[in-house]
């Protein structure tokens, strides 16, 4: 297991090394002079740019720039905002805890309704419930999730009225931010309907963010718990005596948990991407639409730097994904 | 000790089916590949037929009828079968205009994708050792943001426009085409088929394009059709955070973009763009499981 | 009373081409601590219809028997629930492929240990001292420590210990080994065979070996049922199969044997005989 772990790391540090080259390649390759680009200065004079050129290092050769560049990262230097000036870190973890709340609802609505659902489909494969759940799966797979948003605000919040549109809260509660988490945070401050408004301006960009990976969680689970139901070690289960429910939920599942455990991790980089439409459509203040913004802003060096972030937590995810597959795999554990 | 071993007679009718009627067959049992298939077939004729089939043009503006709705609500007419937009253009033929860019995105997408990624993949597949480790790695690096973010970012590089958004989703797609290749050329490499063809005599080239390539096919186009749809939604998307097409062009997404400040007043101009994305990634959707249960052998006998 | 009793079982499975007879009317018993084979090709129904008395086989097969009983009990009036009590306890089954079989996800002390808790009373600690006895019994060195192995750490012949050992954890009635040594070495089956008779010895179960290989058949069977394409061919004890075969089907399968091959060819069944000639000269 161990080698497991290290192999993983191994692996893990070219690819670092690369995604930083790409986030240090980014603002260089972009159109326009680097040095205009870095301070956000429109107009200089000659000897200015000399000037700022040095400070930003810009003079240097570029693989000592990309040096620094690194050096930087591993110290916990992103770069900083050209319009606030505040460091990358800083609005990266202010605004990181609102979409991994958004990110981690979804995941849980995905897989406490798409394993139940792929499992059910399999089981009942070639019924009309089979071909239903797998006909809403397809249709969820193929949605456009930035019109489904637009869809459920004009009904939820602008036919019934039941949904606020847009934003974390209410603007009527104020509490101390103690874990970024709205949810948990309003339940620690004890007034009373914050919970229930924070629950209430979640609930739709989750049911739009958690709609792709759960259509690809149920199909997945499907094929890999078919695939599974047809090996002969659950026919030794049946053989046995043991209950529908135990030969479906304990020999078979725990089989088809491995193929899925790696869908899930791969829905990760699903949820970021989603959740840079999400947080543009209901204003929800996470770092997706923090790079959106900042792209439109012109603020190259928030772009660079949240580009490195949000690789990094990928990647991070990714491995902890991999210790879970080898975890659960113990063809792999041993 | 021995074993009875006999020969069964088989069963002879006819001639062996040929591929393309095998292929028909599987593909045809699948009721929603059909469907799918029948729906594409209308929104390719649309698109390529979009002059003589659209009521209006795409992009005059009637001043007169701003935010019409559509013909089965109130106030609506038959003039405008889905309605007008915020500047007045008729929606229905924005939509029918807005085909072409879709079905045009995806195929462009498609074909770079897979044309890159499978000589890529083929190389890395054929070859194994560090050729293979470092493109396995440049494709990691690639996979490690998230595709939309990626695309975004490049766009930002490149500039905003139709062609930059294909191009950035292109490379987006494209590793999941190396992967595959590698994946399928790693394990026909070592069959006997290959085998003999290398003890017979023939070239690295003839060996990797005619001899593997052709065997690892099948998980190649159910991919493909599965990277039409999701370049589709991708472009759209581009367009929706106004990084793709531009207006006034009728690319579905950017259509969305410019309905969002009517959300509340005119559904229409939000509904009826994004229903036309929905139906034709489901279309497209829908054929590749087809395409699957037909082209996969493994799933074939069950 | 027999342990088992089957009269007139018939197996239809629903598929695209229309419904297919994988049985058609096979009519069996066992008594306790007898030993019966059914031989036959591939395809001949064998197990198919062993699967279809435990009631082990998919919701499109279609079983229908005048008789099926088990210790006296109707098996087809019973409900799911009463026949999953009887499954895995009484009647007991273990397979061809002994690696497949196991789940690879689970510890084998974990599958063993399993069936004792669904079926009996027995403490934690009681369920491992009787699996590490199970163990040696089939002899699996190191009991103690094999028990926390997974089966992909484990040999075929070892992986078809662990579900023989697992099969006999209730003290089952009847014992079904459905091709039990084909996928082994051939030193291994051996082993395996006489590890099977030792035990239904020493048990007294009935026991059921389903075989293509006459070899096993001679070694071990007392009666033996001989099965093609889904229907019964011949039904005798075993010297009297051997020695004077009724059937055209027998003759010939016998025949086939190696040591009875004249010059350097191996005969085999069908370039001789039709379906026709092989169903007419059926003797029940």
């Amino acid at each position: 297991m161990l080698r497991f772990i290290v192999g993983r790391l191994a692996v893990l540090i070219p690819t670092f090394l690369g995604v930083s080259l790409i986030a240090f390649s980014f603002i260089r390759l972009l159109p326009g002079d680097p040095v205009m680009l870095m301070s956000g200065e429109r107009v200089m004079s000659p000897e200015r740019h000399t000037e700022l050129m040095q400070q930003l290092g810009l003079d240097r050769p570029m693989y000592i720039q990309y040096f620094d560049y690194l050096t930087g990262l591993l110290t916990g230097d992103f770069g900083s905002s050209i319009v606030t000036k505040r460091p990358v870190l800083d609005d990266f973890l202010q605004l990181f805890p609102a979409t991994l709340e958004l990110s981690l609802c979804a995941i849980i609505v995905a897989i406490a309704l798409g394993i139940p659902a792929g499992v059910l489909a399999a089981v009942k494969r070639g019924t009309w419930l089979d071909q239903s759940l797998m006909g809403v799966a397809l249709v969820g797979y193929s949605m456009p999730i930035f019109w489904w948003g637009l869809l459920l605000i004009i009904f939820f919040s602008g036919y019934l009225g039941w949904t606020p549109v847009s934003g974390r809260i209410s603007l009527m509660y104020f509490f101390p931010q103690v874990t970024g988490f709205m949810l948990i945070d309003s339940l620690i401050s004890g007034q009373a309907g914050a919970f229930k408004s924070a629950v209430s301006y979640l609930i739709l960009p989750t049911v739009v963010l958690a709609t792709i990976p759960l259509a690809v969680i149920a199909r997945q689970t499907r094929s890999a718990m078919l695939e599974v139901l047809g090996e002969d070690y659950v026919r030794t289960a049946r053989a046995k005596g043991l209950s529908p429910f135990r030969v479906i939920g304990v020999h078979a599942l725990r089989n088809a948990m491995i193929p899925v455990i790696t869908t899930i991790g791969l829905q990760v980089g699903v949820l970021l991407a989603g959740a840079i439409l999400t947080e543009t459509i209901f204003s929800w203040p996470g770092i997706g639409k923090w790079m959106v913004d900042s792209v439109f802003k012109r603020d190259y060096a928030v772009v660079q730097g949240g580009l490195m972030l949000i690789a990094a937590v990928i990647m991070i995810v990714n491995l902890v994904v991999d210790l879970l597959y080898g975890w659960i795999n113990p063809r792999i554990r041993h | 000790m021995s074993a009875v071993q006999t020969t069964t007679e088989t069963k002879t009718g006819g001639s062996p089916p040929s591929g393309l009627s095998e292929f028909w067959f599987y593909f045809s049992r699948n009721k929603g590949a059909v469907i799918g298939l029948a729906f594409f077939l209308v929104i390719l004729f649309v698109a390529v037929f979009a002059p003589f089939v659209a009521p209006h043009s795409p992009s005059i503006q009637n001043r007169e009828l701003l935010l019409l709705p559509p013909v089965f609500s109130e106030g609506g007419s038959w003039g405008h079968i889905l309605g007008t937009d915020a500047v007045g253009r008729d929606i229905l033929s924005r939509l029918i205009y807005g085909a072409r860019f879709s079905l045009f995105i995806g195929l462009v997408v498609v074909t770079l994708s897979v044309v890159s990624g499978v000589l890529i993949g083929l190389v890395a597949g054929y070859f194994r050792g560090r050729v293979d480790t470092a493109i396995m790695r440049v494709m990691d690096i690639i996979l490690a943001f998230p595709s939309l973010l990626l695309a975004l970012v490049l766009v930002a590089v490149l500039g905003p426009g139709l062609l930059n958004a294909m191009i950035a989703i292109s490379l987006v797609n494209q590793p999941h085409f190396v992967r595959l290749t590698r994946a399928a050329v790693m394990t026909e490499k070592t069959k006997d088929y290959v085998i003999g063809s290398k003890v017979a005599g023939a070239g690295t080239l003839r060996l990797m394009f005619l001899t593997i390539l052709p065997n690892c096919l099948a998980p190649l186009i159910v991919q493909a059709t599965l990277a039409f749809s999701a370049a589709i939604l991708d472009a759209a998307a581009l367009g929706f955070l106004g990084m793709g097409a531009q207006p006034p062009t009728p690319e579905w997404g950017t259509m969305l973009a410019e309905a969002r400040e009517f959300i509340q007043r005119a559904w229409w101009v939000v509904t009826f763009p994004g229903l036309a994305i929905l139906i034709t990634v489901l279309a497209i959707n829908l054929m590749g499981d087809g395409l699957r249960d037909a082209l996969d052998p493994k799933l074939k006998r069950s | 009373m027999s342990l088992l009793e089957i009269k007139n079982l018939t197996v239809e499975f629903q598929t695209a081409s229309g419904p297919f007879r994988a049985v058609d009317g096979v009519s069996l018993k066992v008594d306790e601590g007898e030993v019966l084979a059914i031989v036959g090709e591939s395809g001949s129904g064998k197990s198919v219809s062993m699967l279809a008395a435990m009631g082990l086989l998919p919701w499109t097969a279609k079983v229908t028997a005048d008789v099926l009983t088990f210790n006296g009990r109707d098996m087809q009036s019973m409900s799911d629930s009463d026949r999953r009590k009887i499954i895995g306890k009484d009647i007991a089954m273990i397979f061809q492929e002994p690696i497949a079989s196991l789940n690879p996800c689970f510890t084998v002390g974990f599958q063993i240990e399993e069936v004792l808790r669904i079926h009996t009373d027995l403490s934690r600690k009681a369920r491992r001292d009787r699996a590490i006895e199970l163990f040696q019994s089939v002899g699996i060195p190191n009991p103690e420590e094999r028990l926390g192995h997974f089966p992909h750490q484990m040999s075929g012949g070892q992986c078809q210990r662990v579900m023989i050992a697992t099969a006999l954890a209730c003290n089952p009635k009847l014992l079904i080994a459905d091709e039990p040594t084909t996928a082994l070495d051939v030193t291994i089956q051996k082993q395996i065979l006489d590890l099977l008779m030792k035990l239904q010895a020493e048990h007294g179960m009935g026991l059921i070996i389903i075989t293509h290989d006459m070899g096993v058949v001679a070694e071990t069977a007392d009666r033996v049922i001989v099965q093609y394409k889904g229907r019964q061919i011949e039904s005798a004890d075993v010297l009297s199969l051997f020695e004077s075969p009724k059937s055209v089907y027998t003759k010939a399968l016998l025949s086939a044997l190696p040591e009875n091959a004249v010059g350097g060819r191996l005969p085999t069944i069908t370039e001789k005989l039709t379906d026709t000639e092989i169903f007419a000269g059926a003797v029940r």
